[in-house]
């Protein structure tokens, strides 16, 4: 039972940093603009994130300075292909390799600190409840968060009307344009809110996952957090799914490695990512309920007065 | 023309990076690196190396390193480069710079080439490496004492005998101690990415490990180690930070005093392709200090330290059986020999887990 609870554990903090970054990167896709810089934006939050909890002693102030600096790094983004119509796929990959080289620099000075990680909620009598207590009545904030974010994404893309707007920019530009929505002015916002999530996530890395800063640290999970907009075919719904699908895949290879499960590691390393694909192939042979890929995602957009 | 250009600002900014202070008849020495000089571990450790080389020898030779260079084809371009800023002997601190300081070391005979963890040899260009097996001894031995509920956990990169060796030589000296002592391996088919490491540290824990070890390069597991209240080995290079009460002891690799005499050869005129595997003997790496531990087990890690270094006590020494049940052939007297334990792929008896690709 206790080991069972300890998976549960690592799942959910394995997922979070994948759940927050994909939501933002859902909202920017759903607007039409394709941001392949989430890992960039993610590392320097990462490394503002740390430091502003090093240098306040506060895990909040340190989750505030990740956003802020994902926020930053996403103007970068918006003014290069929004302002400058500049290639989508090619700002977000050199924004990425930025990214890398920024947070580098910015982490310099904190690379061998340490701090305390968050807190994690004690509710006396609920945290103790075994198998679930912990699980429910036990994470750190950014648990709680990343579960009210995604409700709220799904809230604002599908009940209300401002989300109705954002879907359309992203399936006909032209239209939206047409009927006088600000389509440039709803893409930056989108892509802000990318990046204030990307940003957020990296910073969970050093302020709860592992305490310390290194260059490097988010490792690719910028990456896998694309994939996974992509997996759940832009529904937040299948977001969530995808996120812990992922995070238990990750932490059950490693326990079944543990066990002497005579499966390769490398196999199960590659699963995740088969899962995808096998979902991908289901969604496109799906008659209903298949992909909701916002139709301009990716192109140009430029408003003719 | 475009291409040349390009060249030259690429040749420009490197020179503008490292911000080299031109002196004609100071020795140019270069050195690449795998990862930031940061990453408290396998790179910090050969930058460290760089800069008591520096304080050494700054006088008389001129240091530039370039960090963050991936193994594989595109570190050619990057030796090259510093080939091309006047380095005369250059350090490839990876095993995956192998193939590409060999195609470099034959286009320019007249530069020397030192290439870390390989095997591929040139006239002008020198291997080396470290018998770290030997500091996995002592962990091994201090592991098993430590350890109450007699499960070690054992982080590993990829399966390759620097790697298996080393699980190998943790698993022999803890039977020393106690026969029946369990390991869990868990691969993290990375080097370096702490949330995973983290992962297997926990999970390792939450099926009953209590000693960690690593040979992956963060101090992740580390932290968690901590955190839970375990007790772990560093990596590389010192984490005492990262677990105060939980670092029992950390294999500190220590390239200074090998850079300072290799350097010094290029400089007397005296440099010569060689093949180094240095152990405690030749001071190629260090233990951290013993820590954590009651005093008998430290007396027992220093005495075991102590032989090995004396050579009176081999890691390998025969008979080692293998998981088959079968005595291993001892190719090297009463020990396996080097080739044995540089290609090691078995785990010895005792290690209820299967090698992958096995």
């Amino acid at each position: 039972m206790e080991l069972v609870e300890a998976i549960i554990l690592a799942v959910l903090a394995a997922s979070t940093p994948l759940l927050i970054a994909a939501t933002g990167e859902l909202v920017t896709e759903r607007s039409g603009v394709l941001n392949l810089g989430v890992e960039g934006m993610m590392i320097v939050g990462a490394a503002c994130g740390f430091a502003g909890a090093w240098l306040t002693g506060s895990t909040f102030i340190g989750a505030l300075f990740g956003i802020v600096a994902g926020t930053l790094v996403s103007l970068i983004f918006a003014l290069m292909t929004l302002g400058l119509a500049v290639n989508q796929v090619a700002t977000g990959l050199a924004l990425t390799i930025l990214g890398i080289g920024l947070s580098g620099l910015i982490g310099a000075g904190f690379v061998g600190e340490r701090i305390t990680p968050a807190v994690h909620l004690a509710i006396p009598g609920l945290t103790e409840i075994p198998l679930i207590g912990r699980v429910l009545f036990g994470e750190d904030g950014f648990v709680y968060f990343s579960v009210a974010l995604i409700v709220g994404v799904w809230w604002f893309l599908h009940r209300t009307r401002a989300g109705l707007i954002l879907r359309a920019c992203g399936d006909n530009h032209v239209s939206a344009h047409a009927l006088g929505y600000p389509v440039l002015r709803i893409r930056t916002f989108a892509v802000m809110f990318g990046g204030a999530c990307a940003g957020l996530a990296g910073a969970y890395l050093p302020l709860a996952y592992t305490p310390f800063f290194i260059p490097g640290m988010t490792a690719g999970r910028g990456w896998i957090a694309l994939a996974l907009v992509v997996f759940s075919s832009w529904r937040p719904g299948r977001l969530v799914v995808g996120a812990y699908l992922f995070g238990a895949v990750t932490i059950l290879q490693l326990h079944a490695q543990g066990w002497g499960v005579g499966i390769p590691s490398q196999f199960m390393s590659a699963l995740p990512y088969l899962a995808t694909v096998i979902v991908l192939v289901l969604l496109s042979r799906a008659r209903t309920g298949g992909s909701s890929a916002p139709a301009a995602l990716g192109t140009v957009f430029v408003p003719d007065r | 023309m475009r291409k040349s250009l390009l060249a030259l600002a690429a040749g420009l900014l490197l020179a503008g990076s490292v911000g080299a202070t031109s002196a004609a008849d100071k020795l140019k020495v270069g050195f690449i690196y795998l990862g930031p000089i940061g990453d408290l571990g396998w790179t910090y450790q050969h930058d460290l190396a760089r800069q008591a080389l520096v304080k050494e020898l700054g006088d008389k030779i001129e240091t530039t390193y370039l960090e963050n260079v991936p193994e594989g084809p595109d570190a050619e371009r990057s030796i090259e480069q510093l080939v091309r800023a006047g380095n005369k002997l250059i350090f490839t601190t990876s095993f995956g710079y192998m193939d590409p300081t060999l195609k470099v070391a034959k286009k320019y005979p007249n530069v020397h080439f030192e290439h870390a963890t390989g095997y591929k040899r040139n006239p002008n260009m020198s291997t080396y490496s470290a018998k770290w097996y030997q500091g996995r001894y002592i962990q091994g031995l201090i592991a098993a004492k430590m350890s109450k509920s007699g499960v070690l956990g054992y982080i590993g990169s990829f399966p390759i005998p620097e790697v298996v060796s080393g699980i190998n030589a943790t698993m022999l000296a803890a039977q020393t101690i106690n026969p029946n002592i369990k390991v869990k391996i868990i691969w993290a088919n990375t080097w370096f990415d702490p949330g995973k490491e983290a992962d297997a540290a926990k999970a390792l824990i939450d099926q009953g490990a209590d000693v960690i070890m690593q040979h992956t390069d963060s101090p992740a597991a580390m932290q968690i180690a901590s955190e839970r209240g375990k007790l772990a080995f560093g990596q590389d290079s010192e984490m005492i930070k990262f677990g105060p009460k939980t670092q029992l002891t950390s294999i500190l690799d220590t390239w200074g005093p090998y850079y300072i005499e290799r350097v010094k050869a290029e400089l007397a005129g005296t440099w010569k392709s060689e093949d180094t595997w240095g152990g405690l003997d030749s001071h190629m790496f260090a233990m951290a200090p013993y820590t954590n531990m009651p005093d008998d087990v430290k007396k027992m890690a220093e005495d075991a330290q102590a032989a090995i270094t004396a050579g009176k006590l081999h890691p390998f020494k025969c008979p080692i059986i293998g998981q088959d049940g079968k005595p291993v052939e001892c190719k090297g007297g009463d020990h396996l020999d080097d080739g044995q334990i540089l290609g090691m792929n078995f785990y010895v008896k005792g290690i209820d887990d299967k090698l992958p690709g096995k």
